[in-house]
């Protein structure tokens, strides 16, 4: 059982360097434009929601929190706490989501959309493509995260029914941990995009 | 959420790296980090404030990494394949940078002083220099078919 729990855990690391390396991949490219169109990304990292933004990184730390108590009482054998813990989990990120829709809407009202669909008005370079790739990049690598927070909802939820009828214990607590590594990869990569997206002015 | 709770007997050995006051302050320490993040953005250190973002927000990273993910007491071979991933990344960063340095001046298709400055609410996409440029290759392509059509006839 030991090994078969190392050999899972190994599998799931192997997928999380790949997820380095998708965002990572994502990153870099945001990195090339903004050296190429430094003025225009400096100004429209200004019409990000700062607040909106450190609001949901508090929310994942958090999350992230009771997800690893939620793991360390699946060790120790406290199904309750399992529970009430993953289910404090979902309701972050569940959170999130509600926050990145406000700020969504609110973005999507100032006309600050990805790509050719950007009519923002009174930039000061007119006609620049560099604001429009900006927010290309911010829509393409946010939307991406949230994705995976839904994906993460999910399985939080899975592993919310079956730890209600009971199959996770101290000997057999495997998905449980697999799932907690996802879901800290999720908020690792949120703890890059937030420095770079809303507080470089 | 305390540490000394009876429900949570620690059974054996392995299990004495899970101890949740750790996980407590690891989570004070990410919560003050980004206060300090926060805080920092709004001071103008001018090209300072990237590097002082990056830098926090990798200490942050590593916290989660270590103790979140119990990289710190877990096998090696999982920390080799997470640092592995970082690792490509750096190449590939590397080489893109090598490509950004190596390219020509960048000159901006709107160098050219405002006046053409389209109307507000123009899409921003598409402007007049992009439209030259691609007429140009496609008088190019034009040309260099032209001389392709000649040699063709020449040899019979």
């Amino acid at each position: 059982m030991e090994q078969q729990f190392d050999t899972s855990k190994i599998g799931m690391w192997l997928f999380l360097a790949t997820e380095i390396l998708l965002f990572g991949g994502l990153f870099v490219g945001f990195g090339m434009m903004q050296a190429r169109y430094q003025r225009e990304f400096v100004e429209a990292h200004h019409h990000l929601k700062r607040l909106l933004g450190a609001t949901n990184t508090v929310v994942l730390l958090f999350s992230s929190w009771t997800m690893v108590m939620a793991v360390h009482s699946a060790k120790n054998n406290n199904r309750k706490k399992l529970q009430i813990f993953l289910l404090i989990t979902i309701l972050c990120a569940c959170a999130f989501l509600v926050v990145k829709y406000f700020e969504y809407t609110a973005d999507f009202s100032e006309g600050l959309f990805p790509a050719k669909w950007y009519h923002h008005f009174g930039d000061n370079i007119p006609g620049s493509r560099g604001y429009a790739t900006f927010f290309s990049f911010y829509f393409m690598m946010t939307g991406l995260h949230g994705i995976h927070i839904v994906v993460g909802i999910a399985l939080l939820s899975w592993l919310w029914v079956k730890a209600g009828k009971g199959e996770y214990s101290s000997s057999y607590y495997t998905p449980v941990d697999l799932v907690g590594l996802y879901w800290h990869i999720v908020d690792m990569i949120w703890i890059y995009l937030f420095p770079l997206y809303y507080l470089i002015t | 959420m305390s540490n000394h709770d009876p429900n949570m007997a620690h059974t054996d050995a392995a299990h004495s790296h899970d101890d949740p006051s750790v996980y407590l302050k690891t989570l004070i320490l990410l919560l003050i980090l980004t206060v300090i993040t926060v805080g920092a953005s709004y001071i103008d250190f001018g090209s300072g404030n990237t590097a002082i973002a990056l830098f926090i927000a990798t200490i942050k990273a590593t916290l989660v990494a270590l103790f979140f993910m119990h990289l710190a007491h877990d096998k090696p071979i999982n920390a080799v394949i997470a640092i592995s991933g970082f690792i490509f990344l750096g190449i590939f960063l590397m080489f893109d940078l090598i490509d950004f340095n190596a390219r020509q001046p960048y000159i901006p298709f709107n160098y050219a002083p405002a006046a053409q400055a389209p109307m507000p609410g123009a899409s921003p996409a598409g402007t007049e220099a992009d439209e030259e440029k691609a007429k140009e290759k496609e008088r190019e392509k034009a040309a260099a078919a032209k001389q392709e059509e000649k040699k063709a006839e020449e040899k019979k």
